[in-house]
């Protein structure tokens, strides 16, 4: 495959994939990855939780995966182009419904769209967790490593669901214990 | 808006500054930070004003942490403002990913590196799970709203395209929303 065809796949991918991020980045995990992975075979499940871990590891916000994405397709000009077209339709409508917002008011209708679509983006952020812990295990290797990947997601859920501290605990910790038992 | 927030003057300027400070400490997602320096630091924001904010930047597609950027930027100066936040949020993590992602390519094969990687990427998996699980439990949703979810989450797991996921459960958890806040 040529390097613009690759890139023109990058664009709108992740053109359509925005367009749909009701939740934001994290709910459109899996449909990155049916894209990166399944479609275009860019990379594999590891190499995707791997970039994901990379981004989230970095400051700034989650979506910052899709120029990771876009820099193992097309280098510099593929992390500007996904990233432009992961965030520059939604912009446009994110700024226009913010100016018409004063005039929208507490109307029920905005706060029934709200309390309807977060479940739904709830349950796409628990499937993107899934897929990725699935991917983490998978390409961990051995059978050990895999189960001590299971064990590091697990143990990293319940730190984060049931404690207030920064999720960058569970981080370290993983480099740590991948380091010291997959190593 | 408030007669408090129309006598605070927040210009272009000031909301790229923050924003890229905001991008640069941002770890593990921006928007704790985002309401921690927006309300707590510079006062530009209540509390209600922010979480309000954050709740429509959550349900429009999008990033949430730029939906948001977008929202407070064109609340204090319109188009440049929702511009300046924006460059502002992205310019310094896109530097610093660029620079990442050029040593991964350098030395993501190496037998460290990958077990380091491998462990953080199951850490962060954990860490996308726990979130929706704290987001659950702190909706406290009615039944139906928690069968939406649940429908949500079993159709992703089948790989069930987004589109119909989405487009399909929307009138779903619509009804659901309205029964609950009738």
């Amino acid at each position: 495959m040529s390097e613009e065809s690759d890139l023109w796949a990058l664009m709108t991918g992740f053109a359509a994939i925005s367009l749909l991020s009701v939740g934001g980045g994290i709910a459109v995990l899996p449909e990155m990855h049916r894209l990166v992975v399944e479609q275009q075979g860019w990379m594999d499940s590891l190499g995707f939780a791997k970039r994901f871990a990379l981004a989230q590891a970095a400051p700034g916000p989650n979506i910052m995966v899709v120029g990771l994405i876009g820099w193992e397709v097309a280098g510099l000009i593929g992390m500007f182009a996904a990233m432009l077209a992961m965030c520059g339709p939604t912009t446009l409508l994110a700024y226009g419904f913010f100016r018409l917002r004063a005039s929208l008011g507490t109307a029920l209708w905005l706060r029934v769209i709200e309390r309807g679509m977060v479940p739904i983006a709830i349950g796409l952020i628990a499937a993107s967790g899934v897929l990725l812990a699935t991917g983490a295990a998978a390409g961990a290797g051995s059978t050990v490593a895999t189960v001590l990947a299971a064990a590091i997601t697990l143990g990293s859920t319940v730190f984060v669901w049931r404690t207030r501290r920064s999720p960058l605990w569970v981080l370290a910790a993983g480099a740590v214990l991948g380091a010291s038992l997959l190593g | 808006m408030t007669a408090d927030a129309a006598t605070r003057r927040v210009g272009a300027l000031d909301l790229f500054l923050a924003y890229l400070r905001i991008g640069l400490t941002g770890f593990g997602g921006v928007n704790a930070w985002a309401r921690h320096h927006l309300v707590e630091e510079k006062g530009w924001l209540t509390e209600a004003e922010y979480a309000e904010t954050l709740g429509m930047a959550q349900v429009l597609p999008g990033p949430n942490a730029l939906n948001c950027a977008i929202g407070v930027g064109a609340r204090f100066a319109g188009a440049a403002g929702a511009a300046a936040a924006s460059i502002g949020l992205f310019a310094g993590p896109l530097a610093l990913l660029a620079g990442i992602a050029a040593l991964y390519d350098a030395y993501g094969q190496l037998p460290l590196v990958r077990a380091v990687l491998t462990g953080i990427a199951a850490a962060a998996a954990g860490m996308v799970l726990g979130t929706a699980i704290k987001m659950a439990t702190r909706l406290r949703p009615t039944i139906p709203l928690l069968l939406v979810g649940l429908a949500a989450l079993t159709l992703a797991l089948l790989r069930v395209p987004l589109p119909f996921v989405v487009l399909g459960l929307a009138p779903f958890g619509l009804l659901a929303a309205w029964r609950a806040l009738r």
